[in-house]
């Protein structure tokens, strides 16, 4: 199951030269890019960890493909996303954040549902194990 | 031109036969960027013939690409070597425009960096240090001054080499990312490549500077003054030609920055001797003319450093 979270998830996976652009658009608007990882995606989960800092002061995207490809020699295996920071005032967010790079293997989450008091249900999204692999 | 890294011209329409060179040089505004160059750059005849042979081969290169025949990315890396007050530090400032103007390069800024800037205090403080500022330098021209401190002989534990060799690296691996200029005083930079041979077949263009003649530096200093809204009166011309022929005998002559000094004192004599006399009225001719008094009342004519034996930056 295809991970969808944040920019263009929907969209067939971005190509370097389309990362490119965007990070240069994202770079053109002065915002801070990150590129962030983890091997836990569930929606809950905010926080990715960030490799390296925040870059901030680049003319040029071909700066953060280049971190970008030292991250997914290291991190290859994991979700790899790239955020870009708007630290204007007023703003002070994340204006764009996009996956750039996935596991092999994606993972998948299901819904479980509880009965509590009364009739109320509630839902919880849980990861789901790995189906085993095909021999 | 190149809008990504490794684009190319998508329009596959058809190709014309014959390509008319003059239109396409227009086209690509290297008439006009190299008009530019000859006229506010004096002297350096061999920076301009590189210049000139860089743009045409980007021409060439971009006609070939066209014409659907092999094209390669050139290598741009440079090294200015020369002595003092020769230009480098003010060709390489130039060169990143130029060489963005025709399309080398894809944003066209200048990181002007020095060793404190590449090499870190400590272990592991090199790289990340290094990557930095290659980072901020991508789509433009990094330019190292006095390269040659990077790597010290003397101490083979130094930081300098872990930068030389992710410089190296990065070099070699993005070449269309980014543009490298070092440049040094002669010698030294002859015994850095020496010991860094991989730096010297790294870079393409070896480009010496010259020491400028006499009369390139007069009109150097009256494009200084120009600059700052002054003019020589005919005698004050002549009497800094004779400045000029006899600052280069004397010792630590440095080409245009000592005639930078030398200009800048000259306006610091000319305005004493206005305001000497208060009584005076001035008009505006006044204000902007040199004249010989002003020139002739430096220190280099009653014999400079050898007769005064002043401290070095203070002979001009």
């Amino acid at each position: 199951m295809k991970l969808t979270q944040g920019c263009f998830s929907f969209l067939p996976d971005l190509t370097d030269d389309q990362i490119y652009k965007q990070v240069q658009y994202c770079l053109a608007k002065g915002w801070a890019v990150n590129i962030e990882f983890t091997d836990d995606p569930h929606p809950r989960n905010t926080y990715w960890e960030m490799w390296g800092l925040p870059m901030f002061d680049l003319q040029d995207a071909a700066g953060v493909m280049l971190e970008l490809k030292e991250c997914r020699r290291v991190y290859g295996d994991r979700y790899i996303r790239i955020s870009g920071f708007d630290s204007s005032h007023g703003w002070e967010s994340a204006k764009i954040s996009f996956i750039v790079n996935r596991p092999p293997q994606e993972t998948e989450f299901e819904l479980v549902r509880h009965e509590v008091a009364g009739r109320a249900v509630r839902y919880t999204t849980v990861r789901r194990p790995a189906p085993p692999t095909a021999p | 031109m190149l809008d990504l890294p490794h684009a190319k011209d998508a329009d596959a329409g058809e190709l014309p036969a014959a390509f008319d060179l003059r239109k396409e040089a227009e086209a690509a505004g290297i008439t006009e960027t190299l008009g530019q160059l000859d006229q506010e750059l004096i002297g350096l005849k061999p920076v301009k013939s590189r210049v000139r042979q860089i743009a045409s081969l980007l021409l060439i290169e971009r006609i070939r690409q066209r014409a659907g025949l092999v094209s390669a990315p050139p290598t741009l890396h440079m090294s200015f070597t020369g002595n003092p007050g020769t230009g480098k530090t003010t060709v390489a400032l130039r060169m990143a425009k130029i060489l963005h103007g025709l399309g080398f390069v894809r944003r066209g800024q200048v990181i002007s960096v020095t060793r404190d800037d590449l090499v870190g205090q400590y272990i592991g403080h090199t790289a990340p240090k290094t990557k930095e500022i290659l980072k901020k330098a991508m789509g433009g021209v990094l330019f190292i001054d006095e390269a040659y401190y990077l790597h010290r002989p003397d101490n083979e534990r130094d930081y300098g080499q872990e930068a030389i060799e992710i410089l190296l690296q990065v070099m070699e691996n993005q070449r269309e990312d980014l543009v490298v200029i070092l440049a040094g005083y002669g010698e030294r930079m002859t015994s850095f490549f020496a010991s860094n041979p991989g730096f010297r077949s790294r870079i393409a263009h070896h480009i010496e500077f010259p020491d400028y003649s006499e009369a390139e530096l007069l009109v150097i200093a009256e494009l200084m003054l120009r600059e700052r809204g002054y003019k020589f009166d005919a005698s004050a011309r002549e009497a800094f030609a004779r400045y000029i022929a006899l600052r280069r005998t004397q010792p630590f002559f440095s080409n245009a920055r000592s005639i930078r000094n030398a200009v800048d004192r000259i306006r610091l004599r000319q305005a004493d001797r206005l305001v000497s006399d208060l009584d005076r009225m001035l008009d505006i001719a006044d204000l902007e003319t040199i004249d010989s008094a002003d020139v002739l009342a430096s220190r280099v004519f009653s014999g400079g450093l050898i007769a005064g034996g002043g401290p070095a930056g203070s002979t001009d």
